[in-house]
């Protein structure tokens, strides 16, 4: 066979058009792959309001309800604890609670719709890790003298005050958000659901 | 041999190279006289290679990764492990030497990579030979990963969360992702099942696909040794280095000594220290998974906490992106840093031996920090050392210190006053 052939374009262009068309195929093989990563439709359906009974909630105390996997927190704030948000207010990175963490009938001083009740998802805005209560204030709380309570993440030590409102210069970005939810009586909150 | 034997082996090699493989890679394999103890580790990682796939192979044949609750409402996944550990006959042995051989795994591999540093073993011509070893170490860290979530204790859930979170980082497509990542909207069941596909067979292939890659590197362009020059410059009438002893037996039977050593070691922990002291096994794992409550202390396993370090010590935005983002870019770029080394590295000669005074505390700082670094990461992030020296800002500083090694390396490395290399290995 002689080393100096002419080359048969034809033939070449044969071999580019058969190449695209394989690797379109392949593109269109790799999508059911790619899709059944996505969330089931098991997975997308799991996803119902809860009830929570808030009757048994004595003032300065915490409850935890499941919603959608996430740890939901209702915490029933005392006089002092909402009086603590006006010291925080110059401390946390959103005051006013700009950016769209809560429902827009969360968006005041207190971020809820009865300022006793705080109802908010606790998981940490940076990574995830759900934050712990360090409801005490001052010295006691292991925070230093001017603490004057809120959630401390474990993970990487963002600090929250008692209206979900992060502190500036921590590793978490966002206040902690505001589930959508709506009082069903004084006593009962649906979680997840705010239209009748 | 006798002449009955040697036609089954002609036989053979006829139909495939077994004599020329053998010779290529064994007995005509001629690596540097010279190796020193540092030279345990890269055959050292091959065993535990081995260990961890003989006895992963045995645990998948009792564990089950399900994350729903069973009739005392245990998870399935959780229970199956203590299953393992109470009632299969030599399960506790065996899930034992597969979570002492995860850690045994980077012990190995961390110090194999010192190696190469004290040694300039990335240098020319080994850049792919260092590279092939880079992806080996990501894959590693991967398989480790996600082989952490499968007791479904406290340490893996979280673990888990945060660190598929830190997708969530990244513009635009970051909140998807780690949806597809999880394969639902929290992690659960899905994100069990794929991890376990991953861990069991997805990344043990590509990780053996590398180690082959890796020793075929290594077997083209010879090994390095501790004086950092090439043997194959001085060759005999035969082509055969003057400095090359052959693989095999020597280097065979040196290595057995190091196995044995280090199975010695090894058996030590297996038997009588397997949680190795909370940091091999962390104890919060010991607990099953709950998504509502975060352990009040969760920490990486030992071997990821310098980069978990790096990872914290971004505090602060840039370029109207999050901390959280930059934290991320941080963490990934200590670890990819580690592949352009031999492009960084302009230093006249390899080997620590022959360099001067500046790489050699240029090193041993790096070295600190990357201690350092890795006991923070372990500690809670407000710890102080003596309870007066906060953490925080010294894991900036080390990290900072951690880049600069790397990104001032062409500069230190040219002014440095290096030593003449010899023409011949040194060797008593």
């Amino acid at each position: 066979m002689s080393v100096e052939q002419e080359m048969d374009s034809s033939r070449r262009n044969l071999l580019v058009a058969t190449s695209v068309v394989g690797g379109a195929g392949a593109v269109a093989v790799a999508v059911p792959f790619v899709a059944s990563l996505t969330p089931s439709d098991r997975a997308k359906a799991a996803g119902a309001p809860v009830e929570a009974d808030i009757s048994q909630l004595a003032p300065g105390e915490m409850m935890t309800v499941e919603w959608r996997g996430k740890p939901v927190w209702i915490l029933r704030r005392t006089p002092e604890m909402l009086a603590s948000l006006d010291k925080t207010q110059d401390k946390v990175s959103d005051p006013d609670s700009e950016r769209e963490m809560q429902p827009e009938y969360a968006k005041n001083k207190y971020r809820s719709i009865k300022e006793e009740y705080l109802v908010t998802v606790g998981i940490c805005t940076h990574l995830g890790c759900s934050p712990s209560e360090k409801f005490r204030m001052g010295a006691e709380s292991g925070l230093g003298s001017e603490w004057p309570g809120g959630f401390l993440c474990p993970c990487h030590g963002s600090m929250f005050d008692l209206a979900g409102r992060v502190y500036s210069s921590m590793p978490a970005p966002d206040n902690l958000e505001v589930p959508p939810h709506m009082y069903l009586s004084d006593t009962t909150i649906l979680v997840g659901e705010d239209k009748a | 041999m006798t002449t009955k034997s040697q036609a089954l082996l002609n036989w053979i090699d006829e139909r495939f190279p077994l004599t020329a493989n053998y010779k290529a890679h064994l007995s005509e394999y001629y690596a540097p006289k010279n190796f020193n103890f540092w030279y345990f580790f890269g055959s050292l990682a091959l065993l535990v290679l081995v260990i961890q796939i003989v006895t992963g192979i045995f645990l998948v044949m009792h564990y089950k990764p399900d994350a729903t609750l069973n009739a005392s409402g245990i998870p399935i996944a959780f229970a199956s492990v203590e299953y393992i550990m109470r009632e299969v006959p030599g399960g506790w042995l065996i899930r034992y030497m597969h979570s002492t051989g995860a850690s045994a795994f980077f012990v190995v591999v961390y110090l194999h990579m010192f190696r190469a540093m004290l040694y300039g073993s990335y240098r020319k011509p080994r850049e792919l030979l260092w590279i092939f070893g880079v992806l080996i170490f990501l894959c590693l860290m991967a398989e480790a990963f996600m082989g952490y979530l499968l007791p479904w204790g406290q340490m893996s859930f979280w673990g888990a969360q945060v660190i598929i979170n830190l997708f969530s980082a990244i513009p635009v497509i970051g909140p998807d992702l780690t949806i597809v990542l999880r394969g639902d909207f929290v992690i659960g069941d899905a994100t069990l099942n794929r991890f376990f596909a991953l861990h069991v067979i997805a990344v043990p292939l590509v990780l053996i696909g590398l180690v082959a890659a890796h020793i075929i590197a290594l077997h083209e362009v010879g090994s390095n040794n501790p004086d950092g020059i090439e043997i194959k410059k001085k060759k005999d009438a035969n082509g055969i280095p003057l400095d090359g002893i052959p693989f095999h037996p020597y280097y065979s039977v040196k290595d057995i000594v190091g196995v044995g050593v280090f199975l010695f070691f090894f058996s030590m922990v297996v038997f009588f220290y397997p949680e190795g002291g909370g940091y091999f096994l962390e104890y919060n794992n010991f607990i099953p998974a709950d998504p509502l409550k975060t352990p009040p202390h969760i920490a990486p396993v030992w071997y990821f906490t310098p980069y978990y370090s790096v990872l914290r010590a971004v505090t602060f935005p840039l370029f109207g992106l999050d901390a959280k983002f930059w934290g991320v870019v941080a963490m990934g770029a200590a670890v990819v840093i580690l592949a352009f080394l031999p492009w960084l590295d302009r230093s006249p000669v390899k080997s620590i031996r022959y360099r001067g005074p500046i790489y050699k505390t240029a090193l041993t700082i790096f070295i600190i920090c990357f201690v350092i670094l890795g006991y923070l990461g372990v500690k809670p992030p407000e710890y102080a050392f003596f309870g007066v020296i906060p953490g925080a800002p010294v894991a900036q500083l080390c990290s900072v210190l951690y880049f600069a090694f790397f990104i001032l390396m062409p500069w230190y490395t040219k002014i440095d006053k290096c030593k003449p290399e010899p023409e011949r290995v040194t060797f008593k």
